[in-house]
């Protein structure tokens, strides 16, 4: 990540000013995943700050609140934590030795931030929620999810399909899909209790 | 570390030798066609394999004559190694997976599909894919079971993820080390063909997993009979793969030993397949499987609770 530099005039301002490049760097990647277009943004200055917070965030949101249903419930913070990371390593690895040219860091950044459109639907997820449930509420959050995962899938091969060759281009995106499906489907089995 | 080298070198003990003689080097035979080792950040020991370059020279004709049998074998702690067995195309997979689908008799799959290229890709995704299939059919049977019967208590059961992973992978892989050792055990009674190797064994049953995928899924239907036909289908498609693959090799030995060989294979694949149904399908309490006119006869005269009217409602 990028050095602190410092200003020997104003030390307030020495910290603050590289959190904001940061931040806004990835900000500028979340626009980019949210218009994925063939830019090399992402690939090129790579970062983990971006996945970590989508991460953090859809665990927090997924994980149960009861202590009652132990066996029984939703995953745990550290399983949706466990399953995104393990997940996206496997994918990186399996991309690697497929034959791809992309670097272990940059397939793990690009897997990261195309979590984006999945989180947002988790949120609108929760949202819907409260209202009452039923076959409606279920449908909408069916649909959402859908065009999320769809979103994600659409954002993540637009940067890592051009790494592999073409004879390998399904294998290489099979993965990735089963990823999205899974994070999908278990943003789409919350109940809250 | 030795058993590494016996499971790499099964067929190419000049391979040994070669490594034998230039222990750091990491030799690769198609660093053309393999990516730019630069982009490699994963890589351990890749650094090598700019040293070894005037000794590749100096073995040339000895690198030519492993390239006869189209694969020359770096050693177990590089990248490329690893990338060896993931040298397939979709179209190969596809094939493979065609493969082995419709076992024909004639048709050995190591021999005719794998051509002694075996690969890791498809035994490790379909596992996956099988293990997360599982625990999706599983939750969905449960959401299915409970729009019918609001009594029964509907929870995402995440663990499950858990255990079809572990017990999937396991079988995949455990069982055909157990194959793998017991054939190599008894290569003293063959004569005319050699065992397979522990990688063309970890394929055979990869490959053969892949028809449950499929069954899991037609197990949503909650006709028990049609579910216990749809699992003898396709057990009986994956076992008869396997039993095919391995009768040449098993057949020279003692008909003893070959029927008992080949009957714990069934046995266990057999017991994998219902041991899935069990587990991961016994949400459904025997008397609401009862066809739904039944079940829409209880709200008359029970009380209901308050979700009822709007899960009856879409049936």
């Amino acid at each position: 990540m990028a050095e602190a530099e410092e200003s020997p005039g104003d030390p307030g301002t020495a910290s603050s000013r590289p959190l904001m490049r940061d931040l806004k760097a990835v900000g500028k990647k979340f626009m980019h995943v949210l218009y994925p277009r063939k830019s090399n943004t992402l690939l090129r200055d790579w970062d983990l700050w971006g996945p970590l917070i989508l991460c953090v965030t859809l665990a927090l949101m997924l994980q149960r609140d009861s202590v009652d249903s132990e066996k029984d419930g939703g995953p745990q913070f550290a399983e949706v934590f466990v399953i995104v990371w393990f997940g996206a390593v496997t994918i990186t690895l399996n991309s690697k030795l497929l034959g791809g040219n992309i670097s272990f860091f940059q397939s793990l950044c690009v897997l990261g931030y195309c979590i984006l459109p999945l989180t947002v639907a988790m949120l609108i997820c929760r949202l819907v929620l409260l209202a009452d449930p039923g076959p409606v509420n279920f449908m909408v959050r069916l649909f959402v999810v859908i065009v999320m995962f769809a979103w994600s899938i659409v954002a993540s091969t637009a940067f890592l399909a051009d790494s592999q060759p073409p004879n390998r281009r399904a294998l290489a995106v099979y993965p990735v899909f089963l990823f999205y499906f899974v994070i999908s489907w278990m943003i789409l089995t919350f109940t809250p209790q | 570390m030795a058993s590494a080298d016996d499971l790499a070198f099964h067929e190419f003990e000049e391979a040994t030798n070669l490594l034998a003689e230039t222990p750091d080097a990491a030799t690769t035979s198609r660093s053309d066609q393999l990516t730019p080792q630069g982009h490699v950040a994963v890589a351990v020991g890749s650094g090598g394999s700019y040293g070894a370059e005037d000794e590749v020279e100096e073995e040339s004709d000895k690198a030519a004559l492993l390239q006869e049998k189209q694969q020359q074998q770096p050693g177990f702690w590089t990248f490329s190694y690893y990338q060896s067995f993931f040298d397939v195309d979709t179209s190969q997979v596809l094939n493979r997976i065609k493969g082995s689908l419709l076992p024909r008799p004639g048709h050995n799959f190591v021999r005719h599909h794998l051509r002694n290229r075996p690969d890791l890709y498809g035994p490790f995704w379909i596992c996956a894919t099988l293990a997360f299939v599982l625990a999706v059919t599983g939750n969905l049977t449960l959401v299915l079971a409970q729009r019918r019967d609001p009594s029964i208590h509907y929870s995402p059961q995440f663990h499950k993820v858990t255990v079809a992973g572990i017990s999937i992978y396991c079988y995949a892989w455990l069982v055909p080390l157990a194959l793998w050792g017991f054939l190599r055990w008894r290569k003293g009674v063959r004569e005319r063909m050699g065992p397979y190797t522990f990688l063309e064994t970890v394929c055979v049953y990869g490959y053969s997993l892949f028809v449950f995928i499929p069954m899991v899924v037609l197990w949503l239907i909650p006709v028990p009979w049609l579910q216990w036909l749809f699992g003898a289908l396709a057990l009986g498609l994956s076992a008869t793969g396997l039993v095919f693959t391995l009768w040449p090799v098993v057949r020279e030995d003692t008909r003893l030993v070959a029927m008992v060989l080949l009957s714990a294979v069934v046995l266990l694949h057999a017991l994998l397949a219902v041991g899935c149904k069990l587990y991961f399908f016994q949400s459904l309490p025997p008397e609401n499987v009862a066809p739904p006119p039944q079940i829409t006869s209880l709200p008359s005269n029970i009380p209901l609770p308050p979700t009822l009217p709007q899960s009856m409602a879409p049936s």
